[in-house]
């Protein structure tokens, strides 16, 4: 009786089961039983690698000759809608992202232009790579306690967790900026302050 | 003045055919990267102008050019330079004798467009094609690294091995053609077989072509057959080489691409014949003729030689980013136990033929 898919299927099944310790080292072990049993000799055409290799040969001409045909139809201007690669000119060209990809933070602003933020600490106190150092003040408006006299995030050692803008009661703080390519020459300039943070910026 | 012209003709081979192996950086990498999707090299800029990329063959030797030279510590300075010169030189010497067209009759000169007119081409080609193995032995031998050595070993036992088996795939062809000589074999593939199929080699020896095509793709030590090398994984020959040396090697190979598809046209798809097209034009089988001048001939000869020479850089191209490596037991086996015997067997049945057919 030799090993079949539906075994496998079962014995994984079992082990996922049981999951005991190495659960997964086990259906790696699995996996290569099957193949390993699975394994036949080659006929002596399939031997001569010609069939293979001529198949390969096969599709990469293929995507070859589409693609060069392509390619010389957009130099005159012609289906320019078809692709003829899947590549994006990174800097000039930007890749679309997903709409809730965790990119580069911002602060909301209140309709007078002031920080959304009421300094509660709760971001600070979530932050697992703690970036971010809040500096509270007295805000003159009794209706609100208080807000950040200093608000620094330090880009060089976020983990883009996204834990303060969940944590946030206010939503005072997104991470919505579309912005991935932050590249500076120190790491003092990977430190941004309230100002930095509150600046407008095009999505 | 037969001085000057062998001089024009030899320089101008070697200079086109290094261009050609200087342009293959740039086509290796448009041609990978438009088989898989992608767009390739496209940033290099002079004034402004991209050409397509084409700029970056000149950025990267002379990045290669700026580079620091190192030699590492304990190996043997005169063969490590020594090295990357035989493998490039002998790659490019084996163009000499590669006939690129028909002669060429300017007044009453006679001039056969091959630098070099030998009468045992065939030998001579393959003589320069076995020394490039020295320096691919003496690259990993003098580097005094274990990494490189035993890359060099790999090299000698790979090329050793498809050296035998190209060496008796062509006997066959030349038992067909009966010379050595590259320029009559050229036009002994001008004779039709039942007066419209071309006797190309190809078509007299399928099977020595097919032997001949893998153990050349062999020979140019690239993908599947880079174990020589391996950049990235098992480590080659050429570890401990920098800068333009380091440059020289892969130019090596890119030179010994043209050199086998050059061989591959002029032994098995008749070098710069064109088909039905004899001394004074073209003559069809079903009885149409198109005379043309001589010189019109000979262009054509010319052009045709160069379109086959394209199309097989082409194919040797999209092997190379098609295939994975060979596992080193499976590179000898295919070597000794399936290449060699067949062409053995190719070499008696061929022979058997011939005595049956006269």
């Amino acid at each position: 009786m030799s090993y079949t898919s539906e075994d496998r299927r079962k014995e994984l099944e079992k082990y996922f089961d049981q999951k005991g310790p190495f659960a997964l080292l086990r259906v790696a072990q699995m996996k290569r039983a099957w193949k390993q049993s699975n394994r036949r000799e080659l006929t002596w055409w399939e031997s001569t690698y010609i069939p293979t290799v001529a198949s390969g040969l096969w599709l990469t001409s293929k995507h070859f000759f589409r693609n060069l045909t392509l390619h010389i139809l957009h130099l005159f201007g012609l289906y320019k809608d078809i692709p003829a690669a899947v590549t994006y000119q990174y800097p000039e060209q930007p890749r679309p992202l997903a709409k809730r990809l965790r990119t580069r933070h911002r602060l909301m602003k209140r309709e007078d232009g002031s920080p959304r933020c009421v300094a509660c600490m709760m971001c600070e106190t979530v932050c697992p790579a703690r970036c971010i150092e809040i500096t509270a003040a007295e805000h003159p408006d009794p209706n609100i306690e208080k807000y950040p006299a200093e608000f620094v995030l330090d880009l060089g050692k976020c983990v883009y967790c996204g834990f303060c803008v969940e944590v946030c009661p206010e939503d005072a703080i997104r991470m919505d900026t579309g912005r991935l390519d932050i590249a500076e020459y120190s790491r003092q300039s990977m430190i941004y302050d309230k100002k930095r943070l509150m600046e407008d910026v095009q999505q | 003045m037969d001085i000057i012209i062998k001089l024009i003709l030899g320089c101008g081979t070697i200079g086109v055919m290094f261009g050609v192996a200087g342009l293959l950086t740039w086509v290796e990498r448009k041609q990978s990267a438009v088989m898989q999707d992608r767009i390739g090299a496209n940033r290099a800029k002079i004034f402004g102008f991209k050409a397509m990329g084409l700029f970056h063959a000149i950025a990267d030797v002379l990045k290669m050019l700026s580079k620091e030279e190192f030699i590492p510590q304990g190996a043997n300075k005169f063969l490590f330079n020594l090295a990357p010169y035989l493998s490039v030189v002998f790659a490019l010497v084996g163009f000499a004798a590669i006939p690129f067209g028909d002669r060429l009759i300017l007044g009453d000169r006679v001039i056969e467009l091959q630098a070099a007119n030998i009468n045992v081409a065939l030998l001579f080609i393959f003589a320069m094609m076995s020394m490039g193995v020295y320096g691919v032995v003496l690259a990993g031998f003098s580097s005094n690294n274990n990494y490189a050595f035993l890359g060099g070993m790999r090299g000698a036992a790979q090329m050793i091995a498809y050296e035998i088996t190209m060496g008796a795939a062509i006997m066959g062809v030349i038992m067909v053609f009966n010379t050595l000589d590259l320029q009559l074999l050229v036009r002994g593939q001008g004779e039709y077989l039942f007066g419209w199929l071309p006797k190309w080699g190809v078509f007299v020896q399928p099977l020595a072509f097919l032997l001949f095509f893998t153990a050349a793709t062999a020979e140019t030590k690239r993908i599947p057959f880079d174990l020589p090398e391996g950049e990235s994984e098992i480590i080659g020959y050429f570890v401990e080489y920098s800068g333009m040396k380091f440059g020289m090697f892969f130019l090596a190979d890119l030179v010994e691409t043209v050199l086998v598809a050059a061989l591959m046209t002029t032994l098995f798809f008749g070098g710069w014949q064109v088909i039905y097209l004899m001394p004074d034009g073209f003559h069809f089988p079903w009885g149409a003729t198109i005379a043309l001048s001589h010189i019109t001939v000979v262009i054509l000869g010319v052009l045709a030689f160069f379109m086959k020479l394209s199309f097989f850089i082409w194919l040797l191209m999209a092997i190379r980013w098609t295939l994975p490596r060979f596992r080193y037991d499976q590179l000898m086996k295919l070597g000794w136990k399936i290449l060699l015997p067949t062409s053995l067997i190719n070499i008696a049945v061929t022979a058997v033929v011939i005595i049956l057919l006269n």
